[in-house]
């Protein structure tokens, strides 16, 4: 075992103060020594660090981070460092199998394939592809999702096409489209580098991406320190580096980005050239936050009056501002809007597509920008507009198929509109890939209902037995991270490839080649007669994606797999004008809000109308930017007395998602080994509660059990960590989505994670209920038992490799 | 002069679109947008109707008899399902096209009599019933295709 630093102990690391470029460190956890490194990125966090994986005897044996590459210069944080033992854990899964009279049972890869086949089949012949929904991941790589969405898109010719992303990053992908009228991220991680003022707004970046929290950190240390202001209502570890921390009572950011806009406008540091020459709607934007003066603020959202004008000292007046934000954001009511008055900040002070000034509107999980690049979640790919026809013609030539196949007569089906087709039946096939709704969607105890459906034919294709697996009529084992090779891009526009290092464990296969599998057994064609998907691996996949992004804003048709080999990654746009890809977005003040550009015609943010293009080409802002201005609205559940709280749920820094990857490693599962519900002082004393003692949080969907952790949270607010189900659990309720709301924003769709109305009592251990997630009949409780040992081992901590 | 009468109307039509919204929040609590939404939009129906008290009080003698009710026939039965929310889809959509047109011929008529408190209602109510339209129909543009294919 060598490590280079203890992630565990210091998530950070040690610093490496600096200001402009930002110097290498490389860290490096192997636990024996490899015989070889292959090239890949990390998919734990949303950063995409891009590090080597080492291999011996065939087995991953350790990580070491890539200094040469631009996103991590060499650091990786302890998810990445410890994660990837998953890959050798013994429960992988490693057959298919097919639910027989109502248990799982071992399968070969063409019964599987062909049953899938046989229902995909009769289901169109009967209810047509509408009946048909996929729902996919945020940790696949492009290829995969683009293979998935030509099927889905041409091949069935379903709009039922959602990824986990609309639970993590929809927010990012509607904000951009509602503001510069197109996806993709504007910003550089290299603003950091040099700016005066970072604005996290509901971004714990700390915990949720430990390296670039790190590329903070040493400015901090270094000379010319940024200043920081942090929105979020918990005392993170980053709103404990803040210059000012501003801690809004949930459901509250519009009060407060209105005010700070306000108060930026008052102080007269706005830049009027560049709102005159690139923006539209500043007039009504100006006066729809006059209407949130600091007092107004403060009544709304708890901010004191002196704080918020703390906050807008800094922000208004830097000469440089990164602005960014999360789920606390993304996941909060009035999502959109919010997210909007972020990109409005730097854009009437004019702070945006230069050194040092940028929007970073993060992403939840590692490959998400591609899921949403691809049409894998919601949009057609390559960011057009599924209204514009002649958006929808570019892709019929592309694919040679007709137009007509292509689904474009309503809005895209968002996850929660798909799961509700699912509950009422208009939705008779689910094929869920890399994802665990089970533990991951809000109101589980619906989900599950909704999952054990007998008349939904459920195809699960994990890497695990996951809470969701055990759902499946047919379950089809995939290869991971590092057992097979593709690309995936973060939220700088970082390109980076991920080779494969090691074989998968017994019969498991790509993702790809299940996509690939099922494309040529449903045997799909063009126009032409000739089969739809032209492509056999990762390679010609992408080749095949490169023709569908060229022109578009998310230019790949520069990018090549052995450009990507080796040095660090790429920048999209990558083409013929810029080989080496391209560091910010919109430097000339050009956005892609034409009417023959943009992605979408846009919202009515309050309530999400979908406005036409005839309504959109009488006020073509022809690539001026749109300050879109919203009002602040109450919450829908708000406390009453019989749940007098609101909680909140979120991350913690040792695991990622449901704990599928970073519940096998013993140090994350040490580090952070159960569920736990943070409260203030004043309620934990009104409640006679005490540090360690079990607590029950129930709301009107589900209740939770877990100890009380008593600490500097939002009097009235109750938080709770999302990453903990069933799998190697207690057999208590415990997953933080038993309590949250099936509610989400109007535009971006996103869940409220971030609030919902629950109550807390101190209980007795003897009254710790019993597991929700438990199978009542035609479970498959054998397979589970097979697997009893490993599961054990892993959940001890002990993977064994093979 | 008749405009009493339609400002009579106003009242009845708002206050229709407003009940009927409420009452499809009431019916389809299992579509959490829909509840969530038509809740929002009631609301702005209700916004409309207190603003128009003092321009009713301004020309309430002045109203000669009873405008026609166009609610009739709507929202018949019980309207359970994916086709249940299309129909009740369907009428609020006429009902607040309703509110539009009614506000299109006051506006109209606000302007002949160089009435600025009655045009400025107008144009400020109408502005939010083309949102609840174009609400109601990017909704029903979702729900349609499902319930009338795949269902």
């Amino acid at each position: 075992m060598h490590e280079t630093r203890d992630s565990i102990e210091n998530i950070w690391g040690e610093r490496t103060p600096y200001y402009g470029q930002w110097p290498e460190r490389v860290d490096e956890r192997v636990i024996e020594e490899p015989e070889r490194w292959v090239q890949s990125a990390c998919v734990l966090c949303s950063n995409d660090c891009a590090l080597d994986i080492g291999v011996k005897d065939g087995c991953i044996v350790g990580v070491r981070g890539r200094a040469v590459d631009r996103t991590n210069r060499g650091r990786l944080g302890p998810k990445g460092m410890h994660g990837w033992i998953a890959n050798e854990s013994a429960d992988r899964l490693t057959f298919p199998m097919i639910r027989r009279n109502g248990a799982l049972e071992r399968a070969s890869w063409d019964e599987a394939l062909d049953l899938i086949v046989r229902r995909s089949k009769e289901i169109v012949a009967s209810h047509t592809a509408n009946a048909i929904g996929f729902y996919t991941s945020g940790q696949l790589f492009l290829e995969e999702y683009y293979t998935l969405g030509v099927i889905g898109k041409a091949g069935l010719g379903t709009p039922h096409m959602d990824g986990n992303t609309r639970l993590c990053t929809a927010t990012a992908a509607a904000s951009l489209i509602e503001t510069f009228g197109s996806d993709g991220q504007p910003g550089s991680y290299t603003d950091i580098d040099t700016t005066e003022a970072i604005l996290l707004v509901g971004h714990n970046m700390a915990n949720t991406q430990t390296v670039l929290w790190s590329r903070i950190l040493d400015r901090l240390a270094g000379p010319r320190p940024p200043k920081l202001v942090v929105i979020d209502p918990r005392s993170t570890h980053t709103a404990a580096r803040a210059d000012v921390h501003l801690a809004p009572r949930s459901g509250t950011n519009i009060p407060v980005l209105n005010g700070l806009i306000n108060l930026i406008i008052e102080s007269g540091r706005i830049d009027r050239g560049f709102i005159d020459a690139h923006t539209v709607g500043f007039d009504v934007l100006a006066q729809t936050v006059a209407k949130y003066s600091p007092s107004t603020v403060e009544a709304l959202s708890g901010v004191p009056e002196h704080k918020l004008r703390e906050a807008a000292a800094i922000v208004a007046g830097s000469d440089s501002l990164v602005s960014t934000c999360l789920q606390g954001v993304y996941q909060s009511p009035q999502a959109t809007a919010a997210a909007c008055q972020v990109n409005n900040i730097n854009l009437i002070r004019g702070l945006i597509g230069r050194p040092g000034s940028g929007i970073l509107q993060m992403n939840g999980q590692p490959t998400a920008q591609n899921t949403r690049e691809t049409g894998c979640s919601g949009a057609l790919p390559s960011f057009r507009n599924f209204n514009n026809p002649a958006h929808v013609q570019e892709l019929a030539r592309l694919w040679n198929v007709d137009a007509g196949m292509i689904p474009h007569w309503s809005p895209p089906t968002h996850a929660m509109q798909i799961f509700r087709f699912c509950e009422e039946g208009s939705i008779r096939m689910l094929w869920i890939s890399a994802t665990n709704p089970a533990v991951s969607l809000p109101e589980l105890a619906r989900i599950r209902r909704i999952l054990k459906k007998p008349d939904l034919f459920v195809v699960v294709q994990d890497i695990f037995m996951t809470e969701t697996a055990k759902h499946a009529d047919v379950l089809l084992p995939a290869a991971m991270w590092g057992e097979k090779t593709g690309t995936f891009t973060n939220v700088d526009r970082t390109v980076h490839i991920s080779h494969q290092a090691i074989e998968p464990p017994g019969e498991a296969r790509s993702d790809l080649d299940i996509f690939l599998e099922y494309a040529r057994r449903m045997d799909f064609r063009d126009k032409d007669g000739a089969p739809l998907i032209a492509w056999h691996d990762p390679e010609s996949a992408f080749e095949a994606w490169k023709k569908c992004t060229s022109v578009r804003l998310c230019d790949y048709t520069g990018i090549t797999y052995e450009k990507l080999t080796g040095g660090s990654g790429i920048q999209w746009p990558c083409n013929e004008e810029h080989p080496d890809g391209t560091e910010r977005l919109y430097s000339d003040g050009y956005f892609r809000t034409g009417v023959n550009d943009c992605e979408m015609f846009g919202h009515d943010l309050d309530t999400g109308a979908l406005e036409t293009i005839l309504q959109y080409k009488a006020i073509d802002p022809q690539g001026k930017a749109w300050l879109r201005s919203a009002d602040y609205h109450p919450l829908l559940e708000q406390p009453d007395a019989d749940y007098p709280l609101l909680l909140t749920t979120g991350r913690v820094v040792y695991h990622f998602h449901t704990r599928t990857k970073t519940g096998r490693s013993a140090e994350l599962v040490a580090a952070a080994p159960d569920a736990y519900v943070e409260l203030s002082e004043d309620d934990a004393r009104a409640y006679k509660i005490a540090d360690g003692d079990w607590v029950e949080v129930r709301s009107r969907r589900g209740i939770v059990q877990a100890k009380a952790r008593i600490c500097a949270i939002v009097r009235g607010e109750v938080f709770i960590p999302f990453h903990y189900g069933y799998w190697d659990g207690d057999e208590r309720p415990r997953a933080a989505n038993e309590l949250t709301l099936t509610e989400w924003d109007p535009v971006s769709k996103q869940p409220y994670y971030k609030y919902a109305a629950v109550s807390v009592r101190r209980i007795d251990p003897s009254e710790l209920a019993e597991n929700p997630d438990r199978f009542e009949d035609g479970d498959s409780r054998d397979i589970l038992e097979t697997l009893g040992d490993a599961l054990k081992s892993a959940a001890a901590g002990h993977p064994e490799t093979h | 002069m008749f405009i009493a009468n339609y400002v009579e109307l106003i009242e009845r039509n708002e206050t229709v679109l407003q009940e009927s919204l409420l009452k499809v929040a009431t019916r389809h609590q299992l579509e959490p947008d829909i509840r969530e939404t038509c809740m929002k939009l009631a609301a702005w129906s209700g916004v409309h109707l207190s603003d128009l008290h003092p321009i009713r009080d301004r020309f309430a003698d002045t109203a000669k008899d009873e405008p026609e009710r166009v609610e009739k026939g709507l929202f018949r039965g019980a309207r359970k399902g994916g086709l249940g929310l299309l129909r009740d889809l369907h009428d609020l959509y006429i009902l607040a096209t309703e509110v539009k047109l009614t506000y299109e011929i006051l506006k109209q008529a606000s302007e002949a009599l160089r009435d600025k408190e009655l045009l400025a209602f107008c144009d400020s109510s109408m502005k939010e019933t083309v949102r609840q339209l174009n609400w109601i129909e990017t909704r029903i543009r979702q729900a349609a295709p499902q319930v009338l294919v795949a269902a």
